[in-house]
């Protein structure tokens, strides 16, 4: 029986994570409390597994591969649930027409959310099996286990595995959620840094991205644009030269939407080019340069909300007070494969496959822009390189859609190059911080005072009434509407991601300041504010424990109550000194910074080594230590492959990363005019895990970026004594200090 | 117009112009997955094939311009069955996240480990820095190459 106020509990965290779901999936989900959110939303059991006649098991989750291990995380714990070796699990891609709809694969919460899922699902699915073994065996079911997908009795094999009683199954019922999971320790699967499953098929150059899909009769198109898709095509435009240029299928426009279709890909990219010569377009000036971003920011029209306080700001008697203003620019996702898509009409019916984070939200808003029912679209996952977010694979799938409308029969393969990608994709939004602590007469923060400007996170095209936010939705004869903006609410928060600080101060208010429409297009880009928030508010906090002479991981601790992020704190304090890393001296620095990711997340403490030539401004990034807790690790070796990833990555962000802005719009097109770090720059990372077998699973994909950037600033800080408060830090600004 | 190519010890004919990018042809003409499409400007490194032994941009190389010059793809180094020391490793050490840039870093290791049998990490990280990875993952593909050129070298001496 539930309780009233389990119930209540469980409702709530169920509407948190679906208020980016359907409308049907959250009313579903109220009719069984009980299971896990997933689940509930997706009750269908042979919706998450199948199992072939040759006991062939087939897992098919909604959370989707990116590169981020999931497919074998998932694997692990159906593996362990269902009794089987871990080798005779599948995993499908998440396709609309037979995968449970999980929304999104992002916010690191796909261990999390349908790992849940996975793991009662498989529970139950076992128990099936052990029932139909026990008719077989004509004895007691409670004296049946599974073991490597062999049923014994009493501990003694019997012979009978799961393809001998596959043929009675019916999975084809509602989970009820009335089998408990294994114990933690009886788990031999969940905990082991398994090999991924997606890895050998990458190495050996098999078929393992959309990128390797070929199809008979395949075409090949390319999309003609500016990175503005409010840009309008001034006509009238005369193609008829393009139109007869070798292997020309079709010049399909409407509206300022361009693309041209060809037999062969280079054909596209030769009459693309031709197309764009043609065009002339008409644009908007940016109100902004590079270096004005932020004053931009602070006069843009804004919604302000408290977003987080305790106690009363000013209430407190102050003895000092102590400010500082933050900055980030626009950065680009800058994904390894320009995005692309392929789009197959056939009568009203349109399969597109895509790399989408979203399969099922995407369907919703493809259906409206091309005007076909969402039941006759049918959206195929399939894994391209890293995304990091929200970058062009949308509207690469739209723009693939609304070509295979107008060249119905073929299959048509969109590629975007790699300027579409640069100019196309919507960034990471700029954002400035401001932050002031008052400190009382014994040196204690007391009054904390926090606002986060920014442009929104959050513009993914979910369902048909946000199709609007699909690029070339606007460019379209009849554009449909801009969608309001995104605007996440706390705990989890979309630019304000991680501004309440995880310490403990008397009084703070922390607002937010979101800033509707931004001239330049933005979305969630892997950790969304976090990244900006913990760069600010760790800078600041070790700006204050340096003034006053304390070491920086012991003033943190004393603000806070979470055991946990002590914990971190602690064990990177060990890494430290095992790492000898007190030795450093000028020009070299050290600098630490810690956060729990979205305050609800994994928990990650970070140490940079780094040395400075002030003579050139240039940083050299010599080793990242990192210590996290992300509850039950399921595959400790794919945690800490994301985690380290997340230190290089951001620190290529924070050390050079800005995207270049000309009078028009963006100028970065390509890997020279946005740099990333190289092998010749990036630091050496080790990750420390720390075992926390009984609490829940979390995602370790977004932990380690915003830690990592206050790291470099602090760490820049020791080495040279000066605070670079603006991101990234450029040699240009840590010239000459 | 016949473009004759030689692609991983096999001698091909294709009906593409001369000038389409050797990419193309290895991708849409002959399905091959091991180079990628990274950039199309020489700039990524996610299409490195070997040509005469040395990797090369394949996004930005005319077919004319490898006719009669030995071509290998990530396709001709190894299979599951018998994999190059190169791949065994990037799999031992799980040595990507997405894996889009691996076949670029394995094509252009196998050209440094066939000059350099036992290189120090600096010269791998010297060889590699022309090839983008966006996950983070240059300190397993480190260990990855470090690990390739030992056991070739214990191969050898076995």
């Amino acid at each position: 029986m539930t309780s009233r106020r389990s119930f209540l509990k469980n409702a709530g965290s169920i509407v948190l994570y679906f208020n980016l779901m359907p409308v049907q999936a959250v009313a579903q989900t109220a009719a069984a409390p009980e299971l896990p959110s997933s689940l509930a939303a997706n009750s269908g059991l042979d919706t998450w597994l199948r199992i072939a006649a040759d006991g062939q098991i087939t897992l098919s989750p909604g959370k989707c591969e990116l590169g981020q291990g999931i497919q074998t995380a998932l694997a692990q714990i159906a593996a362990e649930e269902l009794g089987v070796s871990f080798d005779q699990v599948r995993v499908a891609t998440v396709d609309t027409d037979s995968s449970p709809n999980e929304a999104y694969t992002n916010g690191s919460r796909s261990v999390e959310v349908s790992g849940t899922a996975v793991r009662a699902a498989a529970a139950e699915v076992r128990a099936i099996l052990v029932e139909l073994a026990a008719e077989e065996l004509a004895v007691d079911s409670n004296r049946i286990s599974v073991r490597k997908g062999t049923f014994t009795v009493d501990g003694t094999s019997s012979q009978l595995d799961f393809g001998a009683v596959v043929k009675d199954l019916n999975l084809a019922r509602k989970a009820t959620g009335s089998v408990p999971p294994k114990g933690r320790d009886d788990y031999h699967i969940v905990g082991k840094s398994l090999q991924r499953i997606d890895i050998p098929r990458k190495t050996f150059a098999e078929a393992a991205y959309i990128q390797d899909i070929r199809m008979d009769g395949m075409l090949h198109a390319r999309v003609v644009r500016t990175g503005d898709r409010e840009a309008k095509l001034l006509s009238p435009i005369e193609f008829g030269a393009v139109s007869r240029l070798p292997g020309v299928v079709k010049i399909v426009g409407d509206g300022s939407f361009l693309a041209v279709v060809a037999k062969r890909e280079e054909q596209a990219v030769n009459a693309a080019r031709a197309l764009a010569k043609l065009c002339h377009w008409d644009t908007t000036e940016l109100p902004f340069k590079e270096s004005t971003i932020n004053k931009w920011l602070e006069q843009a029209p804004a919604d302000v909300k408290v977003v987080g306080e305790r106690g009363s700001v000013g209430s407190a008697p102050v003895d000092k007070t102590l400010s500082a203003t933050y900055s980030r620019p626009f950065q680009a996702h800058g994904s390894m494969s320009p995005s692309m898509a392929i789009a197959h009409r056939s009568g009203d019916q349109l399969t597109v496959w895509t790399h989408s984070q979203g399969v099922f939200p995407l369907r919703g808003a493809i259906a409206n822009l091309v005007g076909l029912d969402e039941q006759n679209l049918r959206l195929i996952n399939a894994e391209a390189a890293g995304c990091y977010g929200h970058n062009g694979a949308d509207d690469a799938a739209a723009d693939a859609a609304l070509i295979a409308m107008k060249v119905p029969g073929k299959p048509i393969r969109l590629q975007w190059s790699r300027a579409d990608e640069f100019l196309g994709e919507p960034y990471g939004s700029a954002m400035t911080t401001k932050v002031s602590a008052g400190l009382d007469a014994e040196g204690r923060i007391v009054d904390w005072r926090y606002d986060v400007l920014s442009g929104t996170h959050s513009i993914r095209p979910s369902g048909a009434r946000r199709a609007g936010n699909l690029f070339a939705a606007r460019q379209i004869a009849t554009p449909l509407p801009l969608p309001p903006v995104g605007n996440i609410p706390q705990p989890r928060g979309g630019g304000d991601r991680n501004a309440v600080p995880l310490y403990s101060f008397a009084n703070q208010r922390i607002t937010k300041h979101l800033i509707p429409v931004t001239p330049i297009r933005v979305s969630a880009m892997r950790g969304l504010g976090a990244y900006t928030n913990v760069f600010a508010i760790e800078s600041f906090m070790d700006e204050i424990a340096h003034a006053q002479g304390q070491d920086p991981i012991d003033f943190r601790i004393r603000y806070l109550e979470d055991q946990r992020a002590i914990g971190v704190l602690e064990k990177l304090r060990e890494q430290m000194v095992d790492a000898d890393f007190d030795s450093a001296e000028k020009p070299a620095g050290v600098g630490v910074a810690m956060a729990r990711y979205k305050n609800s997340g994994a928990y990650c403490a970070v140490a940079m080594r780094l040395t400075v030539d002030t003579a050139t401004g240039q940083i050299k990034l010599d080793r990242a230590l990192c210590a996290a807790d992300i509850g039950l690790v399921i595959n400790p070796d794919g945690a800490i492959n994301q985690i380290e990833g997340g230190v290089i990555q951001s620190s290529s962000w924070t050390v050079m990363e800005h995207l270049r802005l000309g009078r028009v719009g963006v100028a970065s097109k390509d890997w020279a005019s946005y740099p990333i770090l190289t092998f010749a720059d990036v630091p050496l990372v080790e990750v420390a895990l720390i075992d926390q077998p009984s609490e829940p699973a979390l995602g370790a994909g977004e932990a380690s970026q915003g830690p990592t950037a206050a790291a470099i600033a602090n760490a820049v800080a020791n080495a040279t004594g000066a605070r670079i408060r603006d991101l990234p830090l450029t040699p240009a600004r840590l010239k000459n200090l | 117009m016949p473009v004759r190519l030689n692609v991983n010890n096999e001698e091909v004919v294709l009906d593409v112009d001369p000038d389409t990018p050797l990419l193309y042809a290895l991708r849409n003409d002959l399905e091959l997955n091991g180079p990628k499409f990274g950039c199309g400007v020489a700039q990524c490194g996610a299409c490195a094939v070997l040509v005469d032994g040395s990797p090369i941009r394949s996004c930005v190389m005319p077919v004319a311009a490898v006719v009669g010059r030995s071509i290998v793809t990530l396709e001709g180094l190894g299979n599951r069955e018998n994999p190059h020391p190169l791949q065994a490793a990037f799999i031992k050490e799980q040595a990507m996240q997405c894996g889009y840039c691996a076949n670029g870093m394995m094509m252009t290791a196998a050209a440094l480990l066939a000059k350099n049998e036992s290189p120090t990490d600096e010269q791998i990280r010297s060889a590699l820095k022309g090839n983008l990875c966006r996950c983070g993952a240059h300190g397993r593909i480190v260990r990855a190459v470090g690990e390739a050129a030992r056991s070739s070298q214990e191969r050898e001496t076995s």
